[in-house]
């Protein structure tokens, strides 16, 4: 776990200072609205369709339970009782007061966290693999990385006012959680012939109105070389990234009208020149980086498996929540657990005051202090002994926390649409609701195996809905909420853009809509080892679109 | 309309004209504005140009101002930041809608000031700028440089 130098605490105590004289300068007009307004956003401030937003960075979705009470504090003190964890690692709160803003980002500096760049047209909270530095399957923990990119991105001079926003993510694992190619820039840590660690880099990926999937255009980038590399490519993307339209103003246009082959060949002319003159952070400040993210001292007594197996065995629900929400820890006598923010029928992502609480208290008694949120609005405790998880399984039942769905149908990405965003075209919210009310037996939803459904509530995909196995995308036409299905998404490193299958649905057509695809792939799949990727893959959008359709016809 | 000129001293007034220096358009002149630049030549470029069709400038031009339609198009960050990657040591100037709160980042892609108009100048006055002084002004970027190089900005 990161913790601030005297660097980074005075650093955001300045910053503070100056958005607390922004706001004034606005009061007082020195600042015009269109003025203030990139200033604002570049801390975290949005104003939605009800009231100010306020949206803080957990950079790469990693905190401590001292962070994670702080954010319950605010919630309690400054919003509703409750926060919204997002697809970027962030939390939202969306009922603050401006007049209070500046104490909430004081308050969130006490805990070295800060809103800066969460939003604007500027390099955002750098996302990683929420199972970094955990995962049996790493090569290496990409947050000592994320860090650095968090530092070189802060306030960079050069920047700051871009086309349009820039997202990066990075993961240190073959399996990509991180959905790095629909990303800005996607990094995925790997290995060069000589076994030297580095890094492959791609650019112009991106879900919005116009999904991408990002393309390859360094295979081995080494490790010295990744902030004039990234310098570079920010570089070429200022100078001719496209302002004359908002909507075609991300890298993915540029790099999809310039050609991949072009596109790389600008960014290494450029890369030339920054490598020779770029002012690389001192080689002691990155070790000094890497020595916080160290693992913990892992206790490794071993497990009293026979004792650990028969309590798991005596209680269904117990047993049913380690096969769904734990993963494959680096150590066998740990675990990864996964708190699902998506009891049946809730606000996917929402977490109560009360309830972050729990969850600091849990990392704190059994979790080594470490806690992440996932692009997916879930909790992690990444590192837990397996033979706590009986204790662990007892606190979250009694905090509404220990929903076993992760990764099955109920497990919804969902923006927060019409109920709280001023750029909505139809509600998403109570759509994961409703679906997942239609599905509340869990059973069920185990049989139907894996599946990730992502509701957007407008073009611009904030619920990732392109790469969704379903993917739901909310319309306004005449007035009228639309909602379009896509199949096939895949945000993983075998990544697809979902396949539209037709006209879509009105609001109280699009659950049963959704019952009939689960039926119909019930109905085919092979046995119930085949998923629903794995099967749409095998037949085709057809079988699917017959079902979706041509029942609607029998309907009417 | 009367200008002002922003350096880390405070606001001043724009003497180029008045002490003989000129400004010329690269636009104007295309490929041959090399031949015209002197020692009291100042050479507007636009902010979408490729800094190959600049290098003639660089032996003779004594400033070269660079415009900010709007604060929001930062171009012209990236294009200081190139002219002095390619060895530009004359005089950088901004010139157009550059706000208060850019100053510091401005002056540490390479701009040595920036002219702003009079009405802006009367709506964020000298201390709003002088607030941002690049040495004031924390940053990562900034850091590194003096720990690296052991020099101060």
């Amino acid at each position: 776990m990161y913790e601030y130098n005297q660097f980074d605490r005075d650093f955001v105590e300045n910053r503070n200072k100056q958005f607390r004289a922004q706001v004034e300068r606005r009061l007082d007009g020195s600042l015009t609205e269109d003025e203030f307004k990139p200033l604002r956003l570049m801390n975290g401030l949005y104003l939605q369709l009800h009231a100010y937003m306020l949206r803080v960075a957990i950079p790469y979705g990693t905190l401590n339970s001292r962070k994670m009470r702080q954010l319950a504090y605010l919630a309690d003190k400054w919003d509703k009782g409750y926060g919204h964890f997002t697809t970027r690692q962030n939390i939202q709160y969306n009922w603050p007061k401006l007049k209070d803003v500046p104490d909430m980002l004081d308050a969130l500096g006490e805990v070295e966290m800060h809103a800066i760049q969460t939003s604007g047209n500027c390099i955002r909270n750098v996302t990683a693999d929420h199972f970094a530095g955990a995962a049996a399957d790493e090569i290496e923990d990409p947050r000592p990385t994320a860090e650095l990119l968090r530092q070189w991105s802060t306030d960079h001079p050069e920047f700051q006012f871009l086309p349009r926003k820039f997202k990066i993510a990075i993961t240190g694992a073959p399996n990509d959680r991180a959905v790095v190619k629909a990303h800005d820039i996607g990094i995925q840590m790997n290995r060069n012939e000589a076994g030297e660690p580095g890094y492959r880099i791609i650019v112009g990926g991106g879900l919005g109105r116009t999904p991408m999937i990002g393309k390859t255009v360094r295979e081995f980038l080494p490790k010295e070389d990744l902030l004039p590399y990234l310098e570079a490519i920010l570089q070429v993307y200022n100078l001719n990234g496209r302002r004359d339209n908002k909507y075609k103003a991300r890298i993915k246009i540029l790099v999809h009208e310039t050609g991949v082959e072009e596109i790389t060949s600008m960014i290494e002319e450029v890369f030339e020149k920054q490598k020779s003159l770029h002012q690389a952070p001192p080689a002691e400040m990155i070790e000094a980086i890497e020595a916080q993210f160290l693992p913990p001292e892992f206790d490794t007594r071993p497990i009293d498996e026979d004792k650990l197996s028969k309590i798991i065995a005596a209680d269904p629900l117990l047993r049913s929540f380690v096969e769904t929400n734990t993963d494959l820890h680096r150590e066998d006598t740990h675990t990864i657990v996964t708190i699902s923010l998506k009891p049946i029928g809730g606000t996917p992502g929402d977490a109560t005051g009360d309830q972050m609480r729990v969850m600091a208290n849990l990392a704190e008694a059994y979790g080594y202090d470490e806690l992440r949120i996932s692009h997916e609005q879930n909790v992690i405790l990444p590192h837990v002994r397996r033979d706590d998880l009986p204790e662990i399984f007892k606190v979250l039942k009694d905090a509404g926390l220990a929903t076993a769905n992760v990764g099955l149908l109920s497990d919804i990405i969902a923006c927060p649409g019409m109920d709280y965003c001023a750029l909505a075209t139809a509600r998403s919210i109570p759509v994961a609701q409703e679906l997942s009310n239609a599905f509340e037996d869990l059973k069920r939803q185990k049989d139907i195996g894996p599946l990730k459904i992502k509701i957007s509530g407008c073009i611009n995909a904030c619920g990732h809905h392109h790469v969704g196995h379903i993917g739901i995308l909310g319309l306004d036409k005449a007035g009228v909420e639309s909602y379009q299905i896509t199949l096939g998404g895949d945000g993983t490193e075998t990544a697809a853009i979902g396949e539209r299958t037709g006209p879509g649905f009105s609001y109280e057509e699009i659950v049963p809509a959704i019952g009939r695809i689960i039926d119909r792939y019930l109905e085919l799949r092979e046995d119930g080892s085949e998923t629903f990727l794995e099967a749409y893959r095998r037949v085709g959008a057809d079988p699917f679109k017959d079902a979706l359709y041509s029942s609607e016809a029998e309907n009417a | 309309m009367m200008s002002i000129l922003v350096r880390d001293n405070g606001f001043a007034e724009d003497r180029w004209e008045a002490e003989g220096g000129l400004f010329i358009d690269l636009e104007k002149f295309g490929q041959d504005v090399a031949e015209k630049v002197s020692e009291n030549t100042c050479v507007d470029i636009p902010n979408d140009v490729h800094i190959d069709s600049l290098k003639g400038l660089f032996e003779n031009a004594a400033m070269i101002r660079i415009p900010f339609p709007s604060f929001a198009d930062g171009r012209g960050f990236s294009l200081a930041k190139q002219l002095r990657q390619h060895g530009y040591e004359g005089t950088l100037r901004a010139v157009g809608h550059v706000i208060a709160d850019q100053y510091g980042f401005a002056r540490s892609c390479g701009f040595d000031e920036v002219e702003i108009d009079n009405d802006l100048a009367a709506r964020q006055p000298e201390d709003q700028w002088l607030a941002r002084l690049p040495q004031d002004d924390l940053s990562y970027q900034n850091k590194w440089l003096v720990e690296r190089e052991g020099r101060n900005f």
